[in-house]
């Protein structure tokens, strides 16, 4: 029991710290920051630890701390907006936020599901905070549990979700998880350095492409175009619904889920090695599980956001035992976080195995200020909440121009490449076709995120694993079925077969007709000649970098066999089955009154003109032709909403000492900031 | 204000200004310290520290940002910095051992020449091989009773700075199986530490984080150190841990092993390149001698600050902080090898891991 002699006194020294008005005023200061940092998408919380790394060098550890918990706290909080209210995935904590969130916005009830995520994520912060407080002492055998098997087996319980959002026909939402997980393997092989579906004449491709960017391109791209071309508001009629309190109350009639899925977060992200990608999805699928009418999810299911919404913050508080306890990044912003700590004070507090030991009430100041700088956070954004969910009534024509702007600077940051902007389109083409043929976004994009962990544990672990059944096999067995191995197998089993049971009452995309079979056909060709090239790109790497294979191989076979088999079920059935689902065909695609392409031209031009002449310039073009002709805005108001874009640009990027994708124009001749 | 006398002013502070440029100053200006890697690696923790510290010393107290160029293993931010030329001196670019290693490799994606660049600092550190209890009781100061065993390592890729260890414990004639693709030491660490791994390394700073409390706790045994440099450029014992032995101690005592030879030139060779020049800090192509000496300066009165050892301990070690013509020195021995060595390793990595870099 000397572990609570220890750990208590410890725990009233970190509130002495943390109660004091200077330190309180600082986390109100970082919260405000991060607030302002994280409602754009893409941003995040490593923008702006970036931001204040400069100041943190000697600063007294508990204000420096409080400042940048303050800022990291909050980032999962407020991308909340961008995913709800305009169905973008800020960052991939809130993926799953949009497939519940943004049908409920589009229901005129923005502000419901505003506050019914910001309590979630209130709540699932302190449920982390109270969690960890007990359990960071003991953490570090527990940890240390979970090795390559057991983490690629939370991989495949992540994956396993695709069977729960595979959408009406199965097949389909495998092919497209298969399809997410070959474009995920695109690029150079973690382990032996090949390239797959990439050469180094193209040095972009072998980076493999961002989360960001896929997240932005298959759910955000898609939803613009398809409301662009409606040329309505997001919420229908442009009412409003239910306001903050009803969100709240939601919460309130939730909270076991709430609870559980907070839980869920805490001890997943707990797990170094995996980060926060899988949290959020296996979240959901649980809240659909465990709903008796699942027939609302992906139209505006209020459990579908408070689920992954309690999840994601309580992760941040799980991802702080690795980062701390041994020194080992859960994340982007926790490996910036860990560096800043070195700087705070005479830099003697030191992230790792000794934090425990030396620096236990500086850890509890770390989780309590977590918590805290929740609480802040969250009463701020629900008090925004109402105001901000009017943006869903204004006529979306006004609202698009800002979005492609956002989107494109967002996608930009993630590599600073011209390229990262061309990616996003030609993904965001992929996200409208997967989204007009019916075939499941989210199992895409789980694929896709889950695509390089299960490469790289199961090549790793069965590498070990062949290791030790050299010296014998019961050390092997051992080592590959561990008791956290077979608990897993059996959530993953339970969860496929209620999933696929389930799966056709959950129509992520709604309702969808059928009429003609030529358009379906054609896309589906499309995939089986990419996943074809991507096959036999595969099996001419040499045999000695097998681990560089197996996986596209794999992967690419059973998606192979899936369009197979669509196929020729295509082929057999009348043009009225399901499997043609086309949103051309019928419903609010087919009625708007704008054509796919012309909307899509508006976005390609803004592309094209960034390449001649710069992002700055290209976007004064765009922003004043699309008001002028697009929306048929006079010339007052068209200068006026031009300038108030461009000045957000600039602000937001001085601020945080962006850079903007400059042009061919940029390279003949030096031109100042911002156009240069 | 009209057309005519905004001319007469612009060209009075054009007056003005022209004789000051003689003389470096920075003043109200911005410092872009361009990092090839991304926000979360040790490079950017490095330019991190110097970044305040730099500014705070060069005339005028610009502004020091440090900017992220990740992409292509490092290639794609020195590739753009090859590209730059002198303007006004606010460029700084800072490369580790990653960037080195293609580069001595001849990595198709290198358009880069070290040559042409201006180095003002460079830093170094040094490494820590260790093994479990059981097998550091069969080590003796040699590597002889452990020959017979097989050993799996965690790594990030043969072709990195894991070359370095990869090509000792071979040189030892232990047989080391690496695990290829985790994301940092970190986590080859946890690897070890969940007894997934059975050997490992940490960089001096990492070692000294979270190893040592492993050594402490009798869970692990220090091997050998990579050691370091000494002026006549001989291998010694790393000053941050003197008890130590040096792999070259190491070598010597083990059957098999030989401290000259084209393997040991290949080791040693890239041995320097990964760790006591690991960081360096340039001036683009075509920048002036007295802008040169300005950051020369400035890095030198970082180093000599009272405090600069205390602070500095955990980023850069004990180690020292090259400038002006050491550091020219230090990034001359850090990037070249001889056609002899080059050959040696790629034709190992072939061999052993079936890496060839076309």
């Amino acid at each position: 029991m000397d572990l609570f002699a220890t750990a208590l006194p410890a725990l009233a020294d970190a509130w002495a710290l943390i109660l004091q008005p200077l330190v309180l005023g600082y986390l109100v200061l970082g919260v405000v920051m991060g607030l302002a940092v994280g409602v754009f998408p893409g941003l995040g919380g490593i923008a702006g630890l970036s931001l204040l790394l400069p100041f943190m060098f000697g600063m007294e550890p508990v204000l420096g701390l409080a400042l940048m918990i303050g800022m990291v706290a909050v980032v999962p909080t407020s991308d909340t907006f961008a995913s709800v209210l305009m169905g973008i995935p800020g960052s991939s904590a809130s993926q799953a936020t949009v497939l519940d969130g943004f049908p409920l916005a589009k229901k005129g009830q923005a502000a419901r599901a505003l506050s019914a995520a910001f309590t979630s994520s209130l709540f699932g912060g302190l449920v982390g905070a109270v969690f960890l407080t007990l359990f960071i002492v003991v953490a570090r055998p527990l940890v240390l549990a979970f090795g390559l098997p057991e983490m690629l087996m939370i991989s495949i319980l992540g994956l396993s979700m695709v069977a729960i959002l595979a959408g009406r026909i199965a097949l389909k939402g495998l092919a497209a998880a298969g399809l997410g997980m070959l474009i995920g393997t695109i690029g150079e092989a973690d382990a032996g350095g090949s390239l797959r579906m990439a050469t180094y004449d193209i040095p972009y491709l072998t980076d493999g492409l961002k989360l960001v960017i896929v997240g932005l391109g298959i759910f955000a791209v898609p939803e613009i175009v398809s409301l662009l071309r409606q040329d309505s508001s997001i919420a229908k009629d442009a009412r409003l619904g239910a306001g903050w309190g009803a969100g709240v109350r939601d919460w309130a009639a939730n909270k076991w889920l709430s609870i559980r899925c907070s839980l869920i977060g805490v001890v997943v992200g707990v797990i170094p090695g995996l980060g926060g990608s899988v949290v959020d999805w296996i979240a959901y699928g649980h809240s659909v599980q465990t709903t008796k009418d699942k027939s609302n999810f992906g139209k505006g299911e209020i459990r579908g956001v408070i689920g992954p919404e309690s999840s994601n913050n309580a992760k941040e508080g799980g991802g702080l035992v690795p980062t701390l306890l041994f020194g080992i990044p859960g994340s982007g912003s926790m490996a910036i976080f860990i560096g800043a700590i070195a700087l705070l004070g005479s830099g003697d507090i030191e992230v790792g195995p000794t934090m425990l030991r030396d620096n236990l009430d500086i850890t509890y100041s770390i989780v309590w200020l977590l918590a805290l700088a929740n609480v802040v956070g969250t009463l701020l954004c629900i008090a925004a909440s109402g105001g901000i969910a009017r943006l869903t009534t204004i006529r979306f024509t006004y609202l698009a121009p800002f979005l492609f702007m956002l989107i494109s600077f967002a996608a930009f940051q993630s590599g600073q490449n011209f390229e990262d902007i061309l990616a996003l389109f030609v993904i965001g083409l992929i996200g409208i076709f997967l989204r007009r043929f019916d075939w499941s976004r989210p199992a895409f994009l789980i694929g896709f995120v889950l695509s390089n962990p299960v490469e790289k544990f199961s090549n790793q672990a069965f590498q070990i694993a062949s290791f030790r059944f050299r010296s014998s096999v019961e050390e092997g067995l051992n080592y590959i079925f561990s008791p956290i191995v077979i608990v897993l197998l059996i959530i993953t089993l339970v969860s496929i077969v209620l999933g696929i049971r389930q799966s056709k009452k959950i129509m992520a995309e709604g309702d969808v007709a059928s009429g003609s079979k030529r358009a379906p056909m054609v896309f589906l060709l499309a995939i089986t000649a990419y996943v074809t090239a991507a096959l036999i790109n595969a099996s001419m790497i040499p045999d000695y970098n097998m681990t560089d294979k197996i996986v596209p191989l794999v992967i690419g076979g059973i998606t192979l066999a899936a369009c197979l088999i669509l196929l020729a079920q295509m082929i057999l059935r009348p043009e009225t089955d399901p499997i043609f689902a086309d949103k051309e065909i019928a419903g609010e695609e087919a009625e708007a009154p704008f054509g796919l392409w012309g909307t899509l031209a508006w976005f390609a031009g803004l592309i094209a003109a960034t390449y001649v002449v710069g992002f700055i310039l290209a976007l004064l073009g765009f922003l004043i032709a699309f008001f002028r002709f697009r929306a048929g805005a006079g010339w007052g108001k068209t200068l006026i909403l031009t300038a108030a874009g461009i000045a957000l640009m600039c602000v937001m990027a001085g601020a945080l000492g962006r850079d903007f994708p400059p042009g061919l124009l940029q390279g003949m001749v030096d031109l100042p900031w911002p156009l240069g | 204000m009209t057309i005519k006398q905004i001319a007469t002013s612009l060209a009075a502070a054009a007056m003005i200004a022209s004789p000051a440029a003689a003389e470096v100053d920075f003043s109200g200006e911005t410092i872009e310290w361009v990092i090839p890697f991304s926000e979360t690696g040790g490079s950017a923790k490095w330019a991190n520290f110097f970044a305040p510290l730099l500014s705070e010393e060069l005339p005028g107290n610009p502004t020091v940002v440090v900017k992220f160029m990740p992409g292509a293993g490092s290639t794609k931010g020195a590739n753009w910095f090859q590209e730059q030329e002198h303007e006004d001196g606010t460029l700084l670019f800072g490369t580790s051992g990653s960037t080195q290693f293609p580069y001595l490799l001849d990595d198709p994606r290198v358009r880069y020449e070290y040559s042409d660049w201006n180095p003002v600092m460079a830093t170094g550190t040094g490494g820590v091989a260790y093994l479990r209890p059981e097998d550091g009781e069969k080590f003796d100061g040699s590597a002889n009773n452990l020959q017979d065993k097989d050993f799996i390592y965690g790594s990030q890729g043969a072709t990195r700075l894991d070359l370095v260890p990869l090509l000792a414990w071979k040189m030892l004639g232990m047989n080391v199986e690496p695990v290829f693709g985790i994301k940092g030491r970190g986590d080859g660490r946890l690897m070890f530490e969940r007894g997934e791994a059975t050997i490992d390394y940490q960089t001096s700073s990492s070692y000294l984080g979270a190893s040592a409390d492993l050594v402490e706790q009798g869970k692990a045994v220090p091997m050998m150190t990579w050691g370091a440099l000494n002026e006549d450029g001989e291998i010694v014992r790393d000053p941050t841990f003197p008890d130590i032995p040096t792999f070259k101690e190491v070598c010597e005592a083990t059957d098999g092993c030989e401290t000259s030879g084209e393997a040991w030139d290949a080791w040693k060779a890239f041995f320097i390149a990964g760790f006591p020049v690991q960081k360096i800090a340039f001036l683009p192509q075509g920048t002036p001698q007295e802008v040169i000496d300005t950051y020369t300066a400035a890095f030198d009165a970082v180093r000599k600050r009272e405090d600069f050892p205390q602070i500095a301990a955990k980023r850069v070690g004990k180690y020292d902080v090259f400038i002006g013509e050491g550091a020219q020195k230090a990034t001359k021995a850090g990037t070249s090898v001889s056609p002899e060595a080059k050959a040696y390793v790629k034709d190992w990595l072939q061999d052993a891991y079936g890496v060839s870099l076309q």
